[in-house]
């Protein structure tokens, strides 16, 4: 069959799954439409978690992340997945226990403060709107490189569809497609990956295969291979290991604002109880481990396909050992026609060289011995994912599956972030502090009312990006991890903290990180509003600001720590709710 | 008064398995994977430099099982004190 009908058959059948399955399991009740009526098995919950937190980022760019960083990307790697360490043991049991909606109703109630809610909702929202960008974006470009429509066509396609079924479905209408897409997404990544995997080393599994001997008949080592032929071209050692102090600092961001990002923590209010919350956080981290632990393999193995396609690794430096555009296999063809992949011949002699030319003194060796004129190739790094079925030759039904896949990796986490927007505002927002005596169905109404609102927000600003794409996610993990972990962890972890202290702390720590992100990126990402340039010699202390995350959460704790200190403690009832929160019976 | 004291044992029991499972989180990601970084690439696991698969490879690993372990003690301990949900 043609490849391109193939992609719109079995993309159409996965739009057609999650309809189905939206109309069964549409929501009735406010509680369905919030928590999925708190009655999903653990399993099935690890499940849709994973789908929720692996966005079109995880899917399509992190392996590309991780074939051009080597070491440098584990820390996404490790924060990626140890925030659900903190999440599982700090966090998700606890709010479970109490029960309730949302991430803000917990701070509220337990700071007895609406301005605390309020505070908590204001964080919410830009972490969730700034996130919810990146992936309808990722929805509009998933459609047009697959299905050959326009990136707007693909956003508006991408909207009508989470519009459907996220409006209708609500949590529990969610949690059934994210399921369904966390099956579809899996397969997608982990069969190309084997496949890869079998071709260059015999190893069935990607995870043992990265550390194999190539079976190319060198009898090296993959990494020890890809380490000698970087360096030979001029790069840094795949597992070299450059500025660790920044590593440590992201690995610490990330894991904190993993585990304060509302719409992963509200995943956890849908189970039946406390227990299942605990061991629901283990099924989402072993479900996404499957992933994470394939993508190093996808990014070394790529990488290591993509430097042996263009330049014999034996014979660096003679002409013979560059590919000749002309006999450059079919893969690199169709994905220059994407404009992902593209070449220019600077030194004129119809080869492809690829090496560092940032690196002056090898570019400079490279002009002189090798007559190499600058780099020629320019590789995106989501190449490394996309085009993977076609480096490794296999069956057109495949490269259909990824599409698909990439497509279901956008709209589950798109739908998730969706959710917590529409609740903040319907339920924290409306029912919370503005119009306390709503009616039940009326509030649901509001929810689906401001989903369908976010949706076109979001929507509108994945067509006009603000021209900060690439910040964002600094942005949105820097103020999770210095807002709301902070608030929440002490919220269960000290009974003496109180609502001056919560709030103070909230403040102080979204306010500085804010300040120290915008110091270096511009007010609000405008370009050219920056106080300093943004390099490792103005940085304070060589903080990048990407990572300043981790130093925004522990200011929050010191600024709350003293400033409760100072106040009188909290009443006796909340002191009385902690209690409550931390014993899994109820009393 | 005796159901209060026992909460109290409860919220300790919790607090030492919380502090044993973060104390090998740490470990394996910050020291192993990060600090001792340099050190461990010394030693190799088959092509992987040991430090390095402990970045990209074992911390997520022991990071699943640290949770399952989790869970399972605090379950255990839930029973032991009387508070375990129905």
């Amino acid at each position: 069959m043609e490849l391109q009908t193939l992609i719109y058959l079995v993309v159409g059948a996965t739009f057609l799954l999650y309809f189905v399955l939206a109309i069964v399991a549409r929501a009735g009740t406010t509680s369905e439409f919030y928590v999925a009526g708190k009655g999903i098995n653990p399993v099935l919950n690890g499940m849709a978690t994973a789908a929720d937190w692996m966005s079109a980022a995880s899917f399509i760019s992190m392996a590309g992340l991780i074939a051009f960083n080597g070491y440098s990307a584990s820390a996404y790697l490790m924060g990626w997945t140890g925030g659900y360490v903190l999440l599982a043991m700090l966090l998700a049991p606890y709010l479970r226990k109490f029960g309730k909606f949302t991430v803000p109703e917990f701070i509220g109630d337990r700071f007895y403060s609406n301005t605390a809610r309020v505070i908590a909702v204001i964080a919410l929202l830009v972490i969730s709107l700034t996130y919810v960008i990146g992936q309808m974006k990722g929805v509009g470009v998933a459609f047009s490189r697959f299905l050959e429509t326009s990136v707007e066509v693909g956003l508006f396609a991408g909207m009508g569809i989470v519009f459907v079924y996220a409006v209708l479905g609500g949590m529990k209408g969610i949690t059934y497609t994210q399921i369904a897409q966390y099956v579809i997404m899996i397969f997608a990544y982990t069969v190309p990956a084997i496949f890869i995997s079998l071709q260059l080393t015999g190893h069935f599994l990607p995870q043992t295969g990265t550390g194999a001997t190539l079976t190319d008949g060198s009898n090296q080592y993959l990494l020890q291979k890809l380490d000698l032929v970087l360096v030979d071209l001029g790069f840094a050692e795949y597992t070299g290991t450059p500025d660790l102090m920044n590593t440590f600092l992201l690995t610490l961001a990330l894991m904190i604002g993993t585990a304060g990002l509302p719409h992963v923590l509200v995943r956890f209010f849908t189970v039946p109880r406390v227990r299942d919350a605990r061991k629901s956080a283990g099924w989402t981290l072993l479900f996404i481990a499957i992933l994470y632990t394939t993508a190093p393999a996808v990014g070394a193995m790529a990488m290591w396909n993509t430097l042996k396609t263009v330049q014999d690794t034996d014979q660096i430096g003679s002409p013979e050992g560059n590919l000749l555009y002309a006999e450059r296999p079919e893969w690199m063809k169709s994905w220059e026609t994407t404009g992902l992949l593209s070449w220019e011949d600077k030194n004129g002699d119809g080869r492809i060289q690829y090496y560092n030319d940032a690196n002056e003194d090898f570019a400079a060796l490279a002009e002189d011995e090798y007559g190499w004129k600058g780099s020629e190739l320019t590789v995106d790094r989501d190449i490394m994912v996309l085009a993977n079925p076609e480096i490794a030759d296999l069956p057109n039904w495949v490269i259909a599956l990824i599409a698909a896949g990439g497509i279901a990796a956008a709209l589950s986490t798109a739908a998730g972030l969706l959710l917590a927007i529409s609740s903040a505002i319907s339920h924290d927002l409306l029912k919370g502090v503005f119009m306390p005596n709503i009616s039940e169905k009326n509030e649901l109404m509001a929810g689906r009312i401001a989903m369908t609102v976010a949706i076109i927000v979001a929507g509108y600003l994945g067509l006009n990006p603000p021209g900060f794409a690439a910040q964002v996610v600094a942005l949105a993990f820097g103020l999770a991890a210095s807002s709301l972990f902070p608030a929440l962890m002490m919220g269960i972890f000290s009974k003496r903290m109180n609502k001056q202290g919560a709030i103070a702390g909230m403040l102080a720590g979204l306010s500085i990180t804010l300040l120290y992100i915008f110091w270096y990126k511009g007010w609000f990402f405008i370009p050219g509003t920056n106080m300093l340039p943004d390099n490792a010699e103005n940085w304070l202390f060589g903080i990048n600001p990407t990572s300043f995350g981790a130093i925004g959460a522990a200011i929050n704790f010191i600024v709350a720590i003293l400033v409760a200190k100072m106040t009188t403690p909290p009443p006796h009832e909340i002191q009385e709710l902690v209690e409550d929160v931390r014993v899994p019976r109820a009393s | 008064m005796e159901q209060r004291s026992n909460r109290a044992d409860y919220w300790r029991a919790n607090l030492k398995v919380l502090f044993g499972c973060l104390a090998v989180w740490f470990l394996v990601s910050y020291v192993f994977g990060i600090l001792l970084v340099d050190t461990l690439n010394q030693i190799h696991l088959g092509g992987y430099p040991l430090g390095f698969w402990f970045a990209q490879q074992g911390s997520i690993f022991t990071f699943v099982v640290l949770i399952f372990f989790y869970a399972w003690r605090m379950n255990a301990i839930d029973k032991k004190f009387g508070v375990a949900e129905d």
